[in-house]
């Protein structure tokens, strides 16, 4: 019993916090709202860890089951489980989140008790997300979390926060309406199976996905694809991204990079491949080059970037472009590449805006022109900085370069992609990060100390204690991740070579005679 | 025809409207008004209609000689509607108040309102639907006109009087070609002639008829031309009664003669419905999207609204009505809801009552600004809140019934509502308070009917199976 509701404690933990800071913690004294907030952060990450040491990765499948029947006559249920992706990427939101907090412990300085309230919640619904295993429910998470990041960008962003904040909020949504259809068409289709009926369990709707007409298929691999590609984004649908981003405040920025992004990437692998195998496999050329030209044009303009942050954002796009490239090369090095790629994204981008937002609280401007030889004063800084960078381009030793290397590994031997071109230009994604993140450093952090009216006339403090408490942790991880990432990858395996062997049985062509099925009725 | 006691007793829930309002009736005009008693008398009343009708939700029997539809039907909606009627009493105190103008004749008008909705709710006949309708909309007509010395509320009174008598005369001349051509009003009876009829010119004209009757209650368009003027003209809890119960009532009618004759078939009388919800939503939420004043956003917005639940009734199956039903309730909790917060800020002389006077509202009145976006984030059908339970249901019906089409231009049409109820949002939170913004003091009872309703909006759209099960037992 106490495993069955491990799960759910560990998802609505910050929605308890949350309610003891709303009903129990005025708003004026400030310090004991964060350390509640801090407090019940940290220990969903306990319980996190706990569902990591129970889960049984050689068993593989979906683990920590529960299911309460909510609204019976559609067969709508609460059904929560996670199998090895699930986990990892809970254990990633579990682990930013309270970094992020306390990353950001001095920069918000009005609303404090509601900002606290609103990371909390962002954290319950991205649990939830991960957790879900009935399409009602996943759905109810994924757009309920749009609410507290559209506030905390509104509220706490920059100058232009109501554009980007509206701007996040509708792109958001323009995408979800459409699945919202796409997971009603979904659950009538099963009502139309001899004996079936409405449902939104998702493990009922993968033993019925193969005989989904192919028509069918490709609308509703359209309509969910597009509400993941927004979230990624993939290119061209990103445009959305580099606002958001640079008006967000740094715990924002954190949690979007670190963790809403891969919502999308995950709705691929849960969602899209599984169930529309078919139509996913007849994508497979268009979004790969989608990725492809992503990866690239992120790197281009992350290269004139004037603004840190905005350099940062760009270079999600393009390393969110090799995930989904990963993924969609269909084969097991790749995909099993691509979920590393997406840890490792979190950690490295999201310990990076982490990185910008210390500086940024030191001199109040991101403009990569206003610095310069920043290590001769912050030598500290300066050296995580620089392992983040590394990390982040795939210097080999450091995470970066295992995720990167076997989505291309996946990506070169795939039999759906047809030619290596795809690699080829990925690669070139590579260098070019190489050039951004490596000429941003020299222009930040070397060279001669700038003497303008910013920080020119005081001396700019290294990182202080709770600072690097907050960057050891990643840090940490990068370098594990790089040297043995077999911790990690021995989690997704099971999931990587399920997904395979059914697009490989698809691809056989185990035809399903559609007319014969739908007759029976 | 014979009337039994069993028959009086089912009806409980009307003959104690009916009491209170006589009471109500009676002690205003012999001692004068005296509003207080008025309307905390007007309150006992409905709450304890609101529980008779409450404990008697069971299948539905036919009494007073097949003229109505007593039980679980006609009682879902008879508590709606009381429990609406008291919210907006409870508004409506406070509001008056503060306009300088507190009489008690307003209550007695909401009174028989709510009871014309509840006859309309339980009719079994056509012409007893005729007389609800006309009960609830002439008291409406006047109360809509309440502030007798302001050009706004006369000229929305006038517009929905003659509006509204044009619309009258369409639904009765439907009822008349109806029963010219199945000899009968009694629903149940056109039912069973409906095969041999289904396609009689006479019938269809006149069903066609009865239908653009309706739709001008429920403000759909091509009939929805007097609503923005009309919601922005009346006392703001008025509009937030008549874009709910009489929405809610008109509804009923709907379901009842439109649902409950032509069934799930398909036939040209869904078609056209589904074409009226179309434009509905579509002609609701464009225009929504360019109003500044609050009272003509919702306007528009309960004329999307109605496309929405529209889109049930198109889909004609029970999946369809469940959701109207549902859709209904957690539709009044959120409008009356946001209409109560708006007539709590309104000042004297219409003021206070554009977007950017809400410029800061969540520093003034944290509670209030955070109950309104309860409200807007429920209305735009985000969930977990009820209005997003409430759209899933529709749609679902929808493509159940393969209208695809319906529901894409559904979600789309939610797309666009959601940038104006975000707007709103906006401006309470994002943006500071105006220097010249005046203090206003929102007493107690209006705090707790806001929060109170803010919070069922939650738990609706957390545990919908509760009203969906109360649905279900009602209708089957």
């Amino acid at each position: 019993m106490i495993s069955a509701s491990l799960l759910s404690m560990t998802i609505f933990l910050p929605l308890a916090a949350a309610a003891v800071i709303l009903l129990f913690i005025p708003k004026e004294n400030v310090l004991f709202v964060k350390y509640a907030g801090l407090g019940g952060t940290f220990i969903t990450f306990f319980f996190s860890l706990f569902l990591y040491f129970g889960y049984d990765s050689a068993a593989g499948g979906f683990q920590f089951h529960q299911k309460i029947q909510w609204i019976p006559n559609l067969d709508i249920s609460y059904h929560i489980g996670i199998d090895g992706l699930s986990l990892l990427l809970i254990l990633l939101t579990t682990f930013l989140t309270p970094l992020a907090l306390l990353g950001t412990w001095n920069s918000i300085q009005v609303r404090i008790k509601e900002y606290t309230i609103m990371v909390l919640l962002l954290e319950v619904g991205m649990l939830g997300v991960f957790a879900s295993l009935d399409l009602f429910l996943f759905y109810i998470f994924w757009e309920a979390m749009l609410i507290p990041m559209y506030f905390i960008i509104g509220l706490w962003g920059g100058p232009n926060r109501i554009y980007a904040a509206v701007k996040f909020f509708i792109y958001t949504l323009s995408g979800s309406l459409l699945m919202l259809v796409a997971i009603l068409s979904l659950g009538y289709f099963a009502s139309t199976l001899p004996q079936g009926h409405y449902t939104s369990n998702l493990l009922e709707l993968y033993r019925i996905a193969p005989m989904i007409p192919p028509d069918w298929q490709m609308w509703m691999f359209l309509a969910f694809g597009l509400s993941f590609a927004i979230k990624v984004p993939l290119w061209p649908f990103h445009t959305w991204l580099p606002d958001a981003h640079v008006e967000a405040p740094t715990a924002g920025s954190v949690l979007l990079a670190g963790v809403l992004l891969k919502m999308g990437t995950y709705g691929f692998i849960r969602f899209n491949i599984p169930l529309f195998t078919d139509a996913a496999l007849r994508a497979v050329p268009y979004v790969c080059t989608l990725a492809v030209i992503g990866i690239l044009y992120g790197a281009l303009v992350a290269m004139v970037q004037t603004d840190i942050k905005k350099l940062v954002a760009y270079s999600s796009v393009s390393h969110m472009g090799f995930v989904v490239l990963g993924i969609f090369s269909m084969t097991e090095e790749g995909m099993q590449g691509a979920v590393i790629q997406m840890i490792n994204h979190g950690l490295s981008t999201g310990a990076l805006f982490l990185l910008v937002g210390m500086i940024y609280d030191r001199t109040h401007t991101r403009l990569i022109s206003d610095y310069g030889g920043v290590a001769k004063l912050m030598p500290v800084f300066a050296a995580c900085f620089l392992i983040v960078s590394l990390s982040s381009i795939g210097l080999p030793g450091l995470n970066g370069f295992i995720g990167e290397f076997m989505i291309l590994f996946g990506a070169f031997q795939s039999p759906f992609l047809g030619t290596h071109a795809y690699t080829v230009f990925a690669a070139l994604g590579i260098i070019l990060s190489a050039v951004y993140m490596l000429w941003m450093y020299q222009r930040v952090m070397v060279g001669p100390v700038r003497q303008n009216a910013l920080y020119g006339g005081h001396h700019l403090n290294d990182l202080s204690r709770r600072e690097i408490c907050v960057l050891v942790p990643v840090l940490i991880f990068i370098v594990w991740i790089g040297v043995y990432p077999k911790t990690f990858l021995r989690l997704s395996a099971p999931l990587a070579k399920q997904t395979i062997e059914r697009v490989e049985s698809i691809k056989m062509g185990e035809k399903i005679n559609f007319t014969e099925l739908r007759n029976v009725r | 025809m014979d009337v039994y006691i069993s028959d009086i007793l089912l009806n409980a829930p009307f003959e104690i409207v009916v009491l209170t309002a006589l009471i109500v009736l009676v002690l205003e005009s012999t001692r004068g008004t005296r509003p207080n008693i008025s309307s905390w008398t007007s309150i006992g009343g409905l709450s304890l209609a609101a529980v008779a009708a409450l404990t008697n939700l069971g299948a539905s029997v036919e009494t007073f000689g097949g003229m109505l539809q007593s039980g679980g039907f006609a009682n879902y909606y008879g508590a709606l509607f009381c429990i609406s009627a008291v919210m907006t009493i409870l508004f409506s105190r406070n509001y008056f108040e503060r306009q300088n103008y507190h009489r008690g004749e307003a209550y007695i008008l909401l009174l028989f309102a709510t009871l014309g909705m509840m006859v309309i709710a339980a009719s079994n006949d056509l012409i007893m639907i005729f007389l609800g309708i006309e009960l609830m909309s002439i008291c409406l007509y006047v109360l809509a006109g309440l502030f007798r010395h302001r050009d706004r509320s006369n000229e929305a009174s006038l517009k929905y009087f003659l509006l509204g008598a044009f619309a009258t005369g369409f639904l009765l001349y439907g009822i008349a070609l109806i029963y010219g051509s199945t000899g009968t009003t009694n629903i149940a009876s056109i039912r069973t002639a409906f095969p041999h009829v289904s396609h009689d010119l006479l019938f269809l004209t006149g069903s066609g008829l009865l239908l653009a009757g309706f739709a001008f209650k429920i403000a759909a368009v091509p009939f929805h031309m007097w609503a923005p003027d009309v919601y922005e003209g009346s006392p703001t809890p008025i509009s937030g009664f008549m874009s709910t119960g009489a929405k809610a009532a008109a509804f009923a009618a709907l379901i009842a003669v439109f649902s409950r004759v032509f069934g799930p078939s398909e036939n040209a009388v869904h078609q056209i419905i589904a074409l009226i919800a179309a434009a509905s939503m579509i002609a609701g939420n464009v225009v929504a999207l360019a109003q500044s004043n609050l009272k003509r956003l919702l306007a528009y917005s309960s004329i999307a609204h109605a496309g929405y639940m529209l889109v049930g009734l198109a889909a004609g199956t029970a999946d369809g009505q469940i959701g109207v039903m549902y859709y209904l309730a957690v539709y009044a909790l959120m409008n009356l809801g946001a209409f109560g917060i708006i007539g709590a800020l309104e000042t004297e002389n219409d003021q206070n009552l554009q977007m950017d006077d809400y410029a800061g509202l969540s520093e003034r009145e944290p509670v209030l600004a955070a109950c309104m976006a309860v409200f807007l984030f429920g209305l735009a059908g985000f969930p977990p809140l009820a209005g997003f339970f409430g759209k899933y249901y529709v749609f679902l019906a929808a493509v159940k019934a393969r209208l695809l089409w319906l529901a894409v231009i559904g979600v789309l049409a939610s797309l666009m509502s959601a940038y104006y109820y975000l707007r709103i949002i906006v401006f309470m939170y994002f943006e500071k308070t105006k220097a010249e913004s005046v203090p206003i003091s929102v007493p107690m009872s209006v705090r707790w009917t806001v929060i109170f309703c803010a919070v069922l909006v939650l738990l609706f759209g957390l545990f919908p199976s509760v009203i969906v099960q109360t649905v279900l037992r009602v209708l089957f």
